[in-house]
């Protein structure tokens, strides 16, 4: 075992790392901004162009925040799920989070012209939107926990949620089968994903969430580690499963929810981060994992945003499409270079 | 102290009553006098550890890490090890006699490793009572006898009761001070020579295959 201090040393790095691409991120987009206007716009000094000063404050700064939070609060659930069901395949969407949020946009959307054309033209603002998708993920949330609630086996839970997923997804298609092309394309643009329609009231809102979100996922801590045994020694060693599991429940919805409510659904990251991690770092103590995973989702959602802009273009791509082209063959390449698959 | 009986008798599911990982089915069990469902799930781990069948699923825990967890109990909130903690790990680490191995992760040992591995787990959780589910199988004969003799060493050296449930019959009545035979209908208890004077051997197999011969004190083919 390498000794502590090669741990906190790689964490300062990463956080480094964080606010290194964060800054590349603010420094890129559409409108050239010269770097010392950036940092005289944050710091409140005198800006040749005040629009400058706009996009700086009121467009690019919440958008890396947003970036960040989703990015880490994302892998954080994925790495809770992960250790929980003890799969490698889990993520945050397993509860069948996002797909309840899908169903809930979907019913805002689509179903407006199934319910009469007063709601849609009231519904469809953004807030609708979030609200939708959080009382979609909400509902699906409460199913799954009640099941969980009835079951010993934590693996018919992975499986229950994956049931919910399709059956929801089949909702979905029904409902697009009957909605006109206008409606159709406004529920893939929010399928897409996006970092960039938060406001700063949104900007706070969501760090709420995932400050309660990490705190309870803190507490997880040690008996997430034991976990690592599997269930039965976990219990032998006095952790009550049904307790930690629903703990463990809370804080990933806290986090992935309210992600989905506010970002969209953005599938790739809670799934390949924590690996990417566990690859560069081999330990499996969540008490370096986490900060670690904390990082690396923020730096991969930086990374992937600052693609998304194109920089250079006044194109912005799906931040969805984006996380996993540059996501997936990272996680092969990893992979094959190791031929370890370590988990 | 073995605990023996055919497929199915439910040894297992009398150990995992015993250790608190299933519910007991009916009746009461009482630990060092204490009724077991009245002591909470971390009173209890302070006094039964338990090695399974099961292995641990994550095989990237190192050796040392993997013992750590075993002082769960008694750590923090967030599962820092203190200098005590770290004593108890050692000293399991140096009665199973497996501190060469201590740095190595868990997918780099052999079955027999493994093993003893999970054993010193069990020891740096300091319980007076031990209970191992078949810790034999998957290993030969030679590994088979190791683990069962460091077992009863461990019992002299630690002063712990050690109840492990197995299939090596012939093995367990060697090495082993009691044992508790599970039948069918009934469950005899008795040092390995009492339980062959009182000929408790001869129909735990039916006899048109496999005998018991006292003369050798062993399990033989009916040919």
């Amino acid at each position: 075992m390498p000794n502590p201090n090669y741990y906190n040393k790689l964490l300062i790095a990463l956080f480094g790392g964080v606010i290194l691409i964060a800054c590349i991120n603010l420094s890129l987009g559409s409108v050239n901004i010269p770097i010392p206007d950036i940092l005289k716009s944050l710091f409140n000094y005198k800006v040749e162009n005040e629009s400058w000063r706009y996009i700086i404050l009121e467009y690019r700064l919440p958008k890396v925040l947003t970036a960040i939070l989703t990015g880490s609060g994302l892998a954080v659930s994925g790495l809770l799920m992960q250790t929980l069901f003890r799969n490698p395949l889990a993520g945050p969407y397993v509860l069948g989070l996002s797909s309840g949020a899908s169903l809930g946009v979907a019913l805002i959307i689509m179903g407006a012209g199934l319910f009469g054309g007063v709601t849609g033209a009231v519904l469809l603002s953004k807030w609708s939107l979030v609200i939708a998708s959080s009382i979609g993920s909400l509902l699906v949330l409460l199913a799954v926990l009640l099941a969980s609630a009835k079951l010993r086996d934590t693996m018919a839970i992975l499986i229950i949620g994956l049931m919910f997923a399709s059956l929801t997804a089949a909702v979905v298609s029904v409902l697009s089968y009957f909605s006109s092309a206008a409606q159709l394309q406004q529920y893939v643009f929010w399928s897409f994903g996006s970092l960039g329609n938060l406001s700063w009231n949104d900007v706070i809102i969501l760090s709420l969430f995932w400050i309660t979100g990490i705190i309870v996922a803190i507490f997880c801590i040690k008996n997430l580690n034991t976990l690592l045994l599997g269930e039965q020694y976990a219990r032998s060693l006095g952790v009550s499963i049904s307790k930690n599991r629903l703990l463990i429940i809370i804080s990933t919805s806290l986090l992935a929810g309210s992600i989905t409510a506010f970002a969209g659904p953005i599938a790739f990251v809670g799934l390949a981060v924590p690996h990417l991690v566990r690859q560069i770092i081999p330990v499996n103590d969540h008490r370096i994992l986490l900060p670690a995973v904390i990082m690396g989702g923020a730096i991969l959602m930086l990374i992937c945003d600052t693609a998304a802009q194109l920089p250079g273009s006044e194109f912005t791509l799906p931040i969805n499409a984006i996380t996993s082209l540059i996501g997936a063959p990272v996680v092969i390449w990893l992979l094959i270079r190791k031929r370890k698959f370590l988990f | 102290m073995a605990l023996i009986g055919v497929n199915g008798v439910g040894k297992s599911t009398l150990l995992r009553s015993l250790s608190g990982i299933q519910d007991s089915l009916n009746g009461k069990i009482l630990i060092n006098g204490l009724q077991k469902n009245k002591l909470n799930s971390l009173e209890l781990s302070t006094l039964i550890s338990v090695v399974l069948t099961e292995q641990p699923i994550s095989k990237n825990l190192s050796v040392y890490e993997l013992i750590a967890l075993g002082r769960q109990p008694y750590t923090n909130w967030i599962g820092t090890l203190s200098e005590e903690d770290k004593t108890h790990i050692n000293q399991a680490i140096e009665l199973v006699n497996i501190s060469s191995l201590q740095h190595k992760k868990c997918y780099e040992l052999s079955d027999g490793q493994l093993q003893k591995t999970l054993i010193a787990r069990a020891l740096a959780q300091n319980t007076p009572l031990v209970i191992l589910d078949e810790p034999t199988t998957h290993l030969d004969i030679y590994h088979q006898a190791h683990v069962l003799k460091l077992l009863k060493d461990l019992t002299q050296r630690t002063n712990k009761s050690i109840l492990f449930a197995t299939h090596e019959i012939n093995l367990a009545l060697q090495l082993c001070d009691k044992i508790i035979l599970m039948e069918k209908d009934k469950v005899s208890i008795g040092t390995p020579l009492e339980l062959i004077e009182k000929d408790a051997f001869t129909n735990l197999f039916p006899t048109d295959l496999i005998i018991f011969d006292r003369s050798s004190q062993t399990f033989k083919i009916n040919t």
